[in-house]
């Protein structure tokens, strides 16, 4: 039987989207399937990983039943996935034991700022590359040991599991509780902060500042290597690569060589640039991340600017507010007036990420008079994801020492073409939009197929990229300074916003 | 639960048809725009009738919206919602064909380009979404033309712009290619506007079958066509392919 597709998986934050692809790279049928967000208490972000799984249960015989295939007919499975969010199962029931924390959670705060007091907390960033922050798992593990009775003795005996979704997933595929593999990828482990970022393996003296037992975590693997073969879903299928979805995106935009970036555009939005085989300390508030592992290969690894929310910005405009439908209706709106009217916003709603870090931060519309109309608002929610896409472009280009000459985009907001204009406009390069929009799913399917020789080599996978669409920069230069500067002050204003509390 | 009914969602389907022009339609200019049979939208039409929603000319025996939805409003599909749909689909068509990809929708009289997916050659491109484009000379425009009879009854009066030796002239020309188009399922444009350029398009259909838009590839008249000057199979397959799929995602079942 020739295999004639690749299976992707992306399990993202507001959905589990399954994807099939043939050799060309191009999509041959899509399902998905949106789960529940649970906000028990404010600040507070769950998943119900069983819902997730479920779902997935479901999509994946969708997927091949739309394309008019079998299982037979897939050469292997690829996974992409939300990042840092944290689940905790019981090996041998194979039922979560608590709910999963989500990476925009921020009950950790006050741990976070315990730890950071701690005189050894410099060891973090020095082991990681990453900051000590509430959006990594390690903090959420420690707050699910600490806050539910006998979890922690149960973990260090090795009958609870932590895993990222892709550890569940896989778990879950290869034989859950009846010999389902633990594992986890490169990517995902150094979102952790318990993973060495030079050794790619757990480190014992960030197990031990975090107090997270050894016995409970996954063996990390590379991203593209066969991990097992699903014993359900998709029986028989090799299941050959995991990535977090910005790597995946990386991956799926083709930025093999050092020096390539590409931001994706969703819920958050994420720039990454490949830095190659050494790993890049950052100055400007970016993240070290590793990029991807093929095989044995060395690792490749990646500068990171993250940003908390953009598309969630237009959701909430729509969902809270009530003034669109749909979110695409955003541009629509938008287009009834010819700029933002003096009026800025800027969606702080989870404190700021990079390049500022803040937490305490919180999001703020100024500039308000009685001359702004909803279409005004539209066009602010549409800038400041173009602003805060200049913010870590500057911060990029400072750390790297280049200036980034293209932006590569994708996501779904790359639909959005008086938003892809913007961005062009403020970052004056070219902005420019692959084929394939859905490239996290296409990067886990890259991955997949080239662990199992379904695609022989990276440079075979270039050559499948291809220019759908490019904006050009049009906005004049004073204007643009102009208006940057706004933005600019528009954020100072969000700062110290929540007060510490009162000792 | 059960599933959606089909006669209503025709029914919703024959409102959109008759809110879109100030025109009364006939039956069977209904029925064609809807690939309905004729019996099928007669059925419909009566029971649209007894609750109000729709009028019929006692002269004329044409049908127009009654006066019980003047309270109701009208929404048609937001062009940059029809976009994020299809953009999915529009990439692999352009990928499949290795041409590019338009995407258009009926505004006043003209095509509107919504979106456009650049040939996949790297080549210097530009993105035309906003212009306007003629109705009669273009495979979009003609697709828009043969399920949208209002649009279509338009043309009737105007003149036919010239582009080539090849435009479509006479308005009785134009009814024979639209009923061409009808037939078929799919419309074809060979060197109509520009010289050594062709185009195919099929129709994106939302609930109950009505076209919301038309999606299409256009080239050079010799990758487009074969050697006996006709569209290629194969890119008329991947049109209608890449059109059934975004109809689908948009809720028609039928199609």
């Amino acid at each position: 039987m020739t295999e004639r597709y690749v299976m992707s998986i992306d399990q993202g934050t507001t959905s589990t989207r399954c994807i099939l692809f043939d050799h060309g790279g191009r999509l041959v049928s899509v399902t998905q399937r949106e789960h529940r967000q649970h906000f028990p208490r404010p600040g507070w972000v769950e998943h119900d990983a069983t819902e997730i799984w479920r779902n997935l249960e479901r999509i994946a015989p969708e997927a091949l039943a739309q394309a008019g295939v079998g299982p037979e007919q897939v050469a292997a499975v690829g996974i992409a996935n939300q990042r840092e969010t944290t689940v905790l199962w019981d090996r041998r029931t194979g039922v979560p034991v608590t709910p999963s924390i989500v990476w925009q959670d921020t009950r950790t705060d006050a741990l976070v700022d315990e730890l950071s007091r701690r005189p050894d907390a410099h060891i973090v960033e020095e082991r990681c590359g990453l900051p000590l922050a509430t959006y990594f798992s390690a903090p959420s593990i420690r707050w699910l040991l600490d806050h539910t009775p006998g979890l922690r003795e149960r973990a260090e005996r090795g009958e609870v599991l932590f895993g990222t979704m892709e550890s569940w997933l896989i778990w879950n595929l290869t034989g859950g509780p009846d010999g389902g593999v633990h594992v986890t990828d490169v990517t995902n482990a150094s979102r952790t902060l318990l993973m060495d970022i030079r050794a790619l393996a757990w480190d014992d003296t960030l197990l031990d500042f975090f107090g997270v037992p050894r016995a409970m975590l996954p063996e990390i693997r590379p991203s593209a290597e066969t991990y097992g073969v699903a014993r359900r879903v998709v029986p028989g299928v090799r299941i050959a690569a995991a990535l977090g979805d910005q790597q995946a995106a990386l991956f799926g935009q083709t930025c093999f060589a050092r020096g390539e970036a590409k931001c994706t555009y969703g819920t958050g939005s994420f720039l990454l640039l490949n830095t190659g085989t050494e790993p890049v300390r950052s100055t400007h508030g970016l993240l070290t991340t590793v990029g991807y592992q093929i095989g044995d290969q060395p690792a490749a690894y990646a500068l990171e600017g993250s940003i908390a929310i953009t598309g969630a910005l237009v959701q909430w405009f729509r969902d809270r507010l009530g003034l669109i439908g749909t979110a695409p209706e955003i541009e629509t709106l938008a287009r009834t007036v010819d700029d933002n009217g003096g009026c800025y916003i800027v969606p702080a709603f989870s404190g700021l990420f990079a390049p500022h870090w803040r937490s305490e931060a919180r999001g703020i519309i100024v500039g308000l008079t009685s001359y702004i109309t909803k279409g005004h608002l539209a066009r602010a929610v549409l800038e400041a994801t173009g602003w805060q896409t200049r913010e870590v472009v500057d911060a990029m280009n400072a750390d790297s020492g280049l200036d980034l000459t293209t932006l590569k985009v994708d996501g779904g907001m790359t639909a959005n073409n008086l938003l892809m204009q913007f961005i062009a406009d403020v970052l004056d390069v070219p902005v420019v939009r692959p084929m394939v929009a859905e490239t996290v799913s296409l990067g886990a399917a890259y991955a997949a197929g080239l662990a199992v020789g379904y695609w022989p080599d990276l440079e075979g996978l270039r050559r499948n990229w291809h220019r759908a669409a490019q904006w050009l920069p049009a906005m004049e230069p004073g204007r643009r300074e102009e208006e940057y500067d706004n933005w600019q002050r528009a954020v100072q204003r969000t700062f110290d916003w929540i007060k510490p509390p009162k000792e | 639960m059960p599933g959606p009914v089909q006669s209503i969602e025709r029914a919703a389907a024959i409102l959109r048809v008759l809110a879109q022009g100030s025109g009364r339609l006939g039956l069977s200019e209904i029925a064609n725009s809807l690939g309905l049979a004729r019996g099928t939208a007669h059925g419909i039409l009566r029971t649209l009738q007894m609750v109000g929603f729709v009028e019929q000319d006692e002269a004329t025996g044409k049908y127009q919206l009654g006066a019980a939805l003047l309270h109701l409003g009208t929404s048609y599909l937001d062009v940059n919602e029809l976009r994020s749909r299809a953009i999915n689909w529009a990439d692999a068509l352009a990928s499949r064909s290795g041409e590019a990809v338009r995407i258009g929708t009926c505004l006043q009289g003209k095509v509107l380009v919504v979106h456009h997916v650049f040939r996949p050659d790297d080549s210097l491109q530009t993105l035309d979404v906003g212009v306007l484009l003629p109705m009669h000379a273009t495979a979009l425009g003609k697709v828009l033309l043969a399920y949208d009879a209002n649009a279509a009854a338009a043309m009737q009066n105007g003149e036919l712009e010239q582009f080539s030796r090849r435009t479509i002239r006479t308005p009785k020309e134009l009814a024979r290619a639209l009923a061409g188009v009808r037939e078929v399922g799919w419309a074809a444009e060979i060197e109509e506007i520009t010289i050594g350029q062709a185009s195919v398009a099929g129709p994106i259909r939302g609930y109950g079958g009505l076209v919301v838009g038309a999606i299409g590839i256009s080239g050079a008249v010799e990758r487009i066509c074969d050697a006996q000057g006709r569209p290629r199979p194969d890119f008329v397959t991947y049109v209608r392919d890449a059109a059934r799929a975004v109809s689908r995602d948009l809720g028609a079942s039928r199609w």
